[in-house]
């Protein structure tokens, strides 16, 4: 399964949609995910990735992880997955 | 209706052992907040805290007493010492047989489920000190207090979360005031800085990693605390009469619930609580000089704090002065809003407002003064307490110059 196919299944089961509603262009605010809801996305990502993301929920737009889609959010796993391997 | 008022004050905090070391470090604008020592400290991402130093059980408490006391205890029997010390109270007859003692903690012996659970998991052990229940029970401190003054009345632990000593002593003043206990010991304590309490923490994603600037634009977060905060409540004929020394009224209190959200906070539900203390003590919205604010140093609730203030006060909320002592102090949990109620002495007793320090660049949203930086000489005549915990339960007490 390629990340953007694993981050499409997180998301989903966050907002309780089917895969198939989801994609790469969805943003987590019209798949109805809340804060709350998105800090569960992040717990999910890091535990599905082995990753650490930088993410602080009273700034959520200033990290270096980008959340605007699930394009940018899959970009930043690559990119946290990278800098571990390398 | 009695009125009631505080004749004795103790704490236990990152700024100081006493209230008067307390007190002087807020006048001064001191953080108490810097790098966590404890074990572990390497796997947390969050590694600062406003952690008590040089507190040793050894020395203060022998070795029966240690091992029924988690620190959350130990604490508050320090604060409770030395505020019935001020009192100069001793509880006999009818005196003792009425009054008691109501304390909140959000998690009571975080510390001693923290290390039991690593030693039967990481260490494999199937055995523990036989006293860990009665160690880590949420209302150990409230009994012990009970146990070493002699208090016999109604005593009880109360658990809100960040709102825990708001309700609590909510709950002891409304007892002092319909005549039910002519004195109430009461306030709360927090011991959460362990692994598993800051690990927990971190999971919300709420913390910062550097240091708690409320009301400040490039606030990141809030950063934990310990310690505790004791008073006694007073019946005032009763203090009176003994001619004890009398450091400020309280005036009235009121509790609400957001019933929205688990975690974030309402507009609403924080407005109604300040109103509603406003008119249980029947106070006008002018006549409140000073707020002692939740203020946090989240984005969530700095924002949902002014903007309730704002609607509560009016053109007033340009004219009071709030800040959030927990830029100095950390963020005691349940034990928090007993220390913040030392700031509200001060302001009414010392004419000092306690600053926000940390503030770096004015919020747009969180316009007011904030007493930025620097403590503030002014006379205030009326201070409001607040306290919005997660769950949404709100608790704020209104207290009077005397």
């Amino acid at each position: 399964m390629s990340i953007l196919d694993k981050v499409i299944g997180i998301i989903a089961e966050q907002a309780l949609l089917e895969t198939s509603d989801v994609t790469e262009n969805s943003t987590l605010e019209e798949l109805g995910i809340d804060s709350l809801g998105l800090i569960e996305c992040i717990f999910a990502i890091e535990e599905a990735f082995d990753i650490t993301v930088p993410f602080n929920a009273n700034e959520p737009t200033k990290g270096d992880f980008d959340i605007s889609n699930v394009k940018a959010i899959t970009g930043g796993i690559e990119r946290l997955i990278a800098e571990k391997t390398g | 209706m009695k009125r009631v008022v505080i004749t004795g004050a103790g704490t236990i905090n990152a700024l100081g052992h006493s209230v008067a070391d307390t007190m002087e470090a807020m006048r001064e604008a001191r953080c108490g907040i810097g790098p966590l020592k404890l074990r572990d400290v390497e796997r947390l991402s969050i590694q600062i805290g406003g952690q008590v130093r040089g507190f040793e059980a050894e020395g203060r408490y022998n070795r029966q007493q240690i091992s029924l006391y988690d620190r959350f205890t130990q604490f508050t029997l320090a604060a409770a010492k030395e505020a019935i010390d001020q009192a100069g109270i001793t509880f006999s007859g009818e005196d003792a047989a009425k009054s008691g003692v109501v304390l909140g903690t959000a998690g009571g012996g975080v510390s001693t489920w923290d290390d039991n659970y690593r030693s039967v998991y990481e260490g494999g052990k199937n055995r523990v000190h036989p006293f860990v229940v009665p160690k880590l029970m949420n209302n150990a401190a409230a009994s012990h207090v009970s146990m070493e003054h002699n208090l016999k009345g109604p005593s009880f632990t109360v658990s809100t979360a960040c709102a825990s000593s708001n309700h609590a002593m909510a709950q002891a003043f409304q007892m002092v005031r319909t005549g039910m206990a002519p004195v109430m010991v009461t306030g709360g304590s927090e011991s959460m800085l362990c692994f598993g309490g800051v690990k927990a923490w971190e999971g919300l994603r709420v913390m910062s990693k550097d240091a708690c600037r409320p009301f400040s634009a490039n606030r990141n977060g809030m950063v934990q605390g310990e310690g505790a905060g004791v008073f006694v409540f007073e019946e005032y004929e009763h203090a009176r009469a003994r001619s004890a020394e009398v450091l400020c009224e309280v005036a009235g209190f009121a509790m609400s619930s957001d019933a929205s959200d688990i975690v974030m906070p309402s507009k609403n539900g924080a407005a109604r609580a300040m109103a509603g203390a406003l008119q249980d003590a029947r106070i006008n919205a002018e006549d409140v000089g000073y707020i002692n604010a939740h203020g946090t140093g989240t984005a969530a609730n700095d924002k949902t704090e002014c903007a309730a203030v704002a609607d509560v006060f009016g053109p007033h909320a340009d004219r009071l002065m709030i800040s959030s002592t927990k830029s100095m102090h950390g963020h005691l949990i349940g034990g928090t809003g007993a220390v913040e109620l030392l700031a509200c002495i001060m302001a009414l007793r010392d004419g000092v407002i306690a600053p926000t320090i940390g503030y770096q660049e004015p919020d747009p949203e969180c316009a007011l003064d904030v007493v930025p930086n620097e403590a503030r000489d002014a006379s205030v005549d009326v201070v409001l307490s607040n306290a919005f915990a997660f769950g949404g339960m709100n608790a704020v007490i209104a207290l009077r110059r005397i």
